[in-house]
């Protein structure tokens, strides 16, 4: 065994840089993940034909097919059909934000059928219209049900954000490969992300059960 | 108040409805009785247009609901229902699930709605409970918030869909006491219902439905002493 962590050292504190890099770009995709999951689960319980049809294809392109390939297109397509030079960044945030919605659609789709349908009878037959119904009245409901199944596609997420490291962007897995070939040594950069990814998914756990806890309040 | 002409309702090759036509007057409390399956509910739900006839028409005061052009959401504002299985907002504690559609829907301010609201609670007697979240509330007091929840919108009329039909025996008079105040303030009321004492002692009138038809029509004395079709007799004979 050749283990030693010292030779890292003086790396820990571009390492640990990229730990806001790795989450900037997590938060934001799951934010736009979470609202246009949102869109297209309502898309699909639409009683508009065209909206259901719209809503089914395109969770089947963004779960059919690999998001390292999603990834690329983005990255290596956009800027050979538009000329438009799209930074890893940008390319990120909408592979993952676009394949997450995918997932979260689902999610939410089942979570809003899932809700009695005697709550949008009552939210009717008191007139409340369709969007205040939806929005304070039926969606905080589901919302409650899926938490789980939402927090654990965040916390996917936040882990397969890993392969961004195959587009250049500086995330923590890239700065460990980076280390690595500077030093010569994989196993204590890869180890130490390691431990930083379970950090934050740990983080994310704990949090969504707290927010779980809170929801429970009307039980 | 409203007037019911030549309705029908057919789910699939289903018809649950056949051809009913009536009028509710202001102030009158009727209500709806037959054996189970006979469109009871059905009825109820297409004067709100919870359902929508397939055919035939409904008025409430005088705006006809099933004309395409009436703004069915704004109708329903002047028509409250209490429904079996209550339906209140659970993630919503009393007071909210009281306010909620006042303030959204009416556009009333919270001070004003949570006035009404307190008033509407000490009505029917839940004034310790506004801060409650409804599962943790018995079904009688259930029962007591979704009423209070219609009458928090101010409604003309009061649709009850067999509203004590899911609760424990012990809890069904609170609720009926609740309806009958609210009967002898002079709201107008169709109540779906199986407790024929309640009907005979409240309603001005019984209609009695079976098999989607309207097969008979009178006051409760009428009804109950003397009823005219064999089928309402043979119904009597096992309720009562």
């Amino acid at each position: 065994m050749n283990l030693d962590f010292s030779q890292i050292v003086p790396y820990i504190p571009f390492i640990l840089e990229g730990i806001w890099v790795t989450l900037k770009f997590v938060i934001i995709s799951i934010i736009l993940g979470f609202i246009l999951g949102t869109i297209l689960a309502l898309c699909k319980i639409s009683r508009i034909k065209g909206l259901n049809w719209f809503g089914d294809l395109y969770t089947s392109i963004f779960r059919g097919t690999p998001l390292i390939l999603q990834l690329m297109l983005i990255y290596f397509a956009i800027p050979q059909l538009t000329g438009y030079d799209i930074s890893p960044f940008l390319s990120s945030i909408l592979a993952f934000g676009l394949n997450s919605s995918a997932y979260v659609s689902e999610i939410i789709r089942a979570g809003i059928q899932a809700v009695d349908k005697g709550q949008t009878e009552a939210a009717q037959a008191l007139g409340v219209p369709y969007r205040l119904m939806m929005k304070d009245l039926i969606l905080p409901q589901a919302l409650k049900n899926i938490l789980p199944a939402l927090m654990n596609e965040f916390i996917t997420l936040t882990k397969e954000s890993a392969i961004v490291s195959t587009i250049g962007y500086l995330d923590l897995m890239r700065r460990a490969q980076v280390v690595g070939a500077d030093t010569y040594r994989n196993f204590e950069p890869l180890i130490f992300v390691g431990f930083i990814y379970w950090i934050l998914v740990m983080v994310l756990t704990l949090a969504g059960k707290r927010f779980e806890r809170r929801l429970k309040y009307s039980d | 108040m409203i007037k019911v002409e030549n309705l029908y309702k057919q789910f699939g090759n289903h018809e649950v409805l056949k051809n009913i036509s009536t009028n509710i007057d202001s102030g009158e409390v009727v209500s709806i009785i037959g054996p189970s399956g006979s469109g009871k509910s059905t009825f109820l739900r297409c004067l709100n247009l919870l359902e929508t006839p397939t055919k035939g028409k409904v008025w409430i005061n005088n705006q006809e609901l099933t004309d395409s052009k009436t703004n069915i959401m704004k109708a329903r504002e002047q028509i409250g229902m209490v429904f079996q299985h209550f339906y209140l907002f659970p993630h919503l504690s009393v007071l909210d699930n009281l306010t909620y559609a006042p303030m959204k829907v009416k556009g009333e301010s919270r001070e004003l709605a949570e006035k009404k609201a307190r008033e509407l609670l000490a009505r029917v007697g839940l004034t310790d409970k506004e801060k409650a979240f409804p599962n943790n509330l018995s079904g009688g007091q259930k029962q007591r918030v979704a009423i209070a929840r219609a009458l928090a919108m101010e409604p003309k009329l009061m649709l009850f869909d067999e509203p004590t039909s899911a609760l424990d025996p012990e809890m069904v008079k609170e609720v009926l006491n609740v309806m009958k105040d609210l009967a002898q303030s002079g709201m107008t009321m169709a109540i779906v219902t199986h407790e024929m004492g309640f009907a005979r002692e409240v309603s001005d009138r019984i209609i009695f439905l079976d098999d989607g038809v309207l097969l008979e029509e009178g006051s409760p004395e009428e009804f109950f002493n003397n009823p005219r079709t064999s089928r309402a007799k043979d119904f009597l004979e096992k309720v009562l």
